[in-house]
């Protein structure tokens, strides 16, 4: 997408909210899954799905299509959210998440539902398999016009085969991959500066001879600005470190690492008692953060 | 009596040894050739595990992934994604032993497309001592579905295990030695995904019945049983499984009711290998008094190939002794 005009940023941001209200809705359903991820990374998957990709939900198929790889298997709510919102199946099948027989596992299956291209959930393989579709891809056509990209989160960094994935992205120059970082500061057990320090991270992947730029991950403008300039990179694979904010779009969820692993209903109850998550979370999406009147459904 | 597809005159002094990753080396070249689609990795063990002759022959279609085993998994599941035919090969204790976890998800769990080659399988690695001498990878890939699992004997049938599996539509995992071992089949001699192989008829006039089921390149020393046992007055007949996975169940039914006793042998631990499979199938369909023979739940040691086998029990005598027992 070429420069983003008001209503297109509104159009996108709209969209996102409505997607971060069936994330809500589909965890608390479950009763299990992930919250912050989910919803830090709304704005990054809203303008993929909306903005940028090469893709047909109709033809989810299609051999044109650019790939995306969900490397952080576990923020699947928001995949299988956008994947309904944009037409892949049905909006209200997104509330069988977890639930036995469900087309939506857990944690993303290849082959179950139209849209995925790759198991996964246990960290660190997603870069791997976008590095072999972009190999594979430039054997077919150098001259293809296809992006591989790869979703990861920030506390997925910490695993070995990450490294050994970009180590071979740099030396095979592949400028068709194209890595997202969710960089929320957070996983399970803490802060990521806690848990394993990951910075200097940008000077990490320059060193992996990656293309790197940093964004804000809530700025449509700025995501659309940097997913062109990945685009455009000659000779290098591209990185974009997307700082976001866990559970963003719920201030009383925001920033909290507890958020990580629990659903509505399970998560801390410091702000919110267990009972009302689900609903607060809601109201804080329907009207703009008390922005607007929420309207009676 | 062998088996007519066989090569003649078979015996320890005069039978010819190679290597039977040799097969995997000509194969790969040869399914290169037939189909564009054929690409393959290394972890770089290009020349031992004879991926070489691919490398040369088509360097735009050879990865070098370097000592990187995890990742050679999966990037090998994102090029099957886009519709290659990834040959990943390393040694056996890194490949699926290191990524075994890539290998059920990325690979198994996605249902892809990718051929695992797990070169210097065994005790028969030798010097090099346990650290590279897997005898568990049989275990492990078997227990995952989607997977097929096989151990090719020799030379030849390495080659068409490797042509059969370019030509299968799914994930694969086959072993291979580092030694040079009898060659045993033809080129003639029959493989198929999935089938058990006869290679040695018992002397019906012979009171005493008891079958021998073998997979990979032991396939020689229980021949050699066999036709030792047949001398000493006991009939013993010889099953060759090269697919372990999915197991050939109607011939091994059929085989264990012809026969008193069954010993399995494998050069793999005795638990969940060959012989945990018969065993796992035949107590629920044919219950057979079964010896399985292999590593008995020990690491292997540094030492020459012939020497550990004989070391672990899987020599001639020790199999035609313990088969003894049985019957």
């Amino acid at each position: 997408m070429q420069y983003l005009t008001s209503e297109e940023v509104q159009s996108l941001e709209l969209k996102a909210n409505t997607i971060r209200q069936s994330i809500i809705e589909m965890l608390t359903e479950a009763g299990s899954g992930h919250t912050a991820g989910p919803l830090g990374m709304a704005d990054v998957f809203t303008l993929l799905y909306f903005g940028i990709l090469k893709h047909d939900p109709k033809d989810p198929d299609w051999d044109e299509r650019d790939r995306v790889v969900l490397s952080n298997g576990h923020i699947c709510p928001l995949l299988y959210a956008t994947l309904a919102h944009a037409g892949y199946f049905p909006v209200e099948e997104l509330l069988t998440l977890r639930k036995l027989g469900s087309r939506l596992q857990g944690h993303p299956h290849k082959g179950a539902l139209p849209g995925i291209e790759t198991s996964s959930g246990p960290l660190g393989s997603g870069i791997s398999q976008a590095v072999g579709m972009a190999l594979a891809e430039r054997i077919d056509n150098p001259y293809s016009s296809k992006f591989m990209y790869c979703l990861t989160g920030d506390g997925e960094l910490n695993e070995g085969q990450i490294w050994e994935a970009l180590m071979l992205a740099g030396r095979e120059k592949l400028n068709n991959l194209i890595v997202i970082v969710d960089r929320n500061g957070i996983q399970i057990d803490g802060y990521t500066k806690d848990v394993m320090p990951l910075e200097p991270l940008a000077e990490k992947f320059e060193s992996f001879n990656f293309d790197v730029q940093e964004v804000d991950g809530h700025s449509m403008r700025a995501l659309n600005d940097a997913i062109g300039k990945a685009q455009a990179v000659y000779s290098q694979p591209s990185v974009i470190i997307t700082h976001t904010i866990a559970s963003k779009g719920v201030d009383v969820f925001e920033r909290d690492f507890r958020w990580h692993g629990n659903p509505p209903g399970k998560g801390p109850e410091d702000r919110v008692e267990h009972e009302k998550q689900a609903e607060v979370a809601l109201k804080k999406l329907r009207t703009l953060a008390g922005l607007i009147e929420a309207q009676d459904s | 009596m062998f088996a007519d597809h066989l090569q003649p005159n078979l015996s320890p002094d005069t039978v010819e040894k190679v290597p039977n990753r040799n097969g995997y080396g000509e194969g790969l070249l040869e399914a290169g050739k037939r189909d564009d689609r054929v690409v393959a990795l290394s972890c770089d063990l290009t020349g031992s595990t004879r991926t070489n002759m691919f490398s040369e022959a088509f360097p735009e279609r050879f990865i070098q992934i370097g000592v990187a085993e995890q990742n050679m998994a999966s990037v090998g599941s994102g090029m099957a994604a886009m519709g290659k035919i990834p040959f990943i090969a390393s040694y056996a204790m890194f490949s699926p032993g290191r990524n075994w976890e890539q290998i059920r998800t990325t690979i198994a769990y996605n249902n892809s497309n990718v051929k695992i080659v797990g070169a210097h399988a065994g005790v028969s690695v030798g010097p090099d001592g346990a650290t590279h001498q897997a005898v568990e990878d049989i275990a492990i890939m078997r227990a995952v579905p989607n997977m097929i699992v096989i151990a090719p004997s020799d030379v030849h049938e390495a080659r068409k295990v490797t042509l059969a599996a370019a030509k299968h539509d799914g994930p694969i995992y086959f072993r291979l030695g580092r030694s040079a071992t009898p060659v045993v089949t033809t080129p003639e001699s029959p493989f198929e995904i999935g089938k058990a192989v006869r290679m040695y008829s018992r002397d019906v006039s012979l009171e005493k019945k008891v079958g021998i089921v073998v997979t990979g390149s032991l396939l020689f020393n229980a021949l050699m049983a066999a036709e030792k046992l047949e001398k000493e007055g006991t009939g013993a007949s010889v099953l060759h499984m090269p697919t372990i996975k999915p197991l050939d169940t109607e011939a091994l039914e059929e085989f264990a009711k012809e026969h008193d006793a069954l010993v399995t042998v494998e050069e793999h631990q005795i638990i969940g290998g060959l012989g945990g499979a018969v065993a796992e199938h035949l107590s629920g369909t044919v219950p057979t008094m079964i010896a399985r023979m292999g590593v008995d739940d020990e690491f292997g040691q540094s030492g020459e190939p012939d020497e550990l086998i004989e070391h672990y029990g899987m020599g001639i005598d020790s199999i035609a002794a313990r088969a003894k027992t049985l019957v």
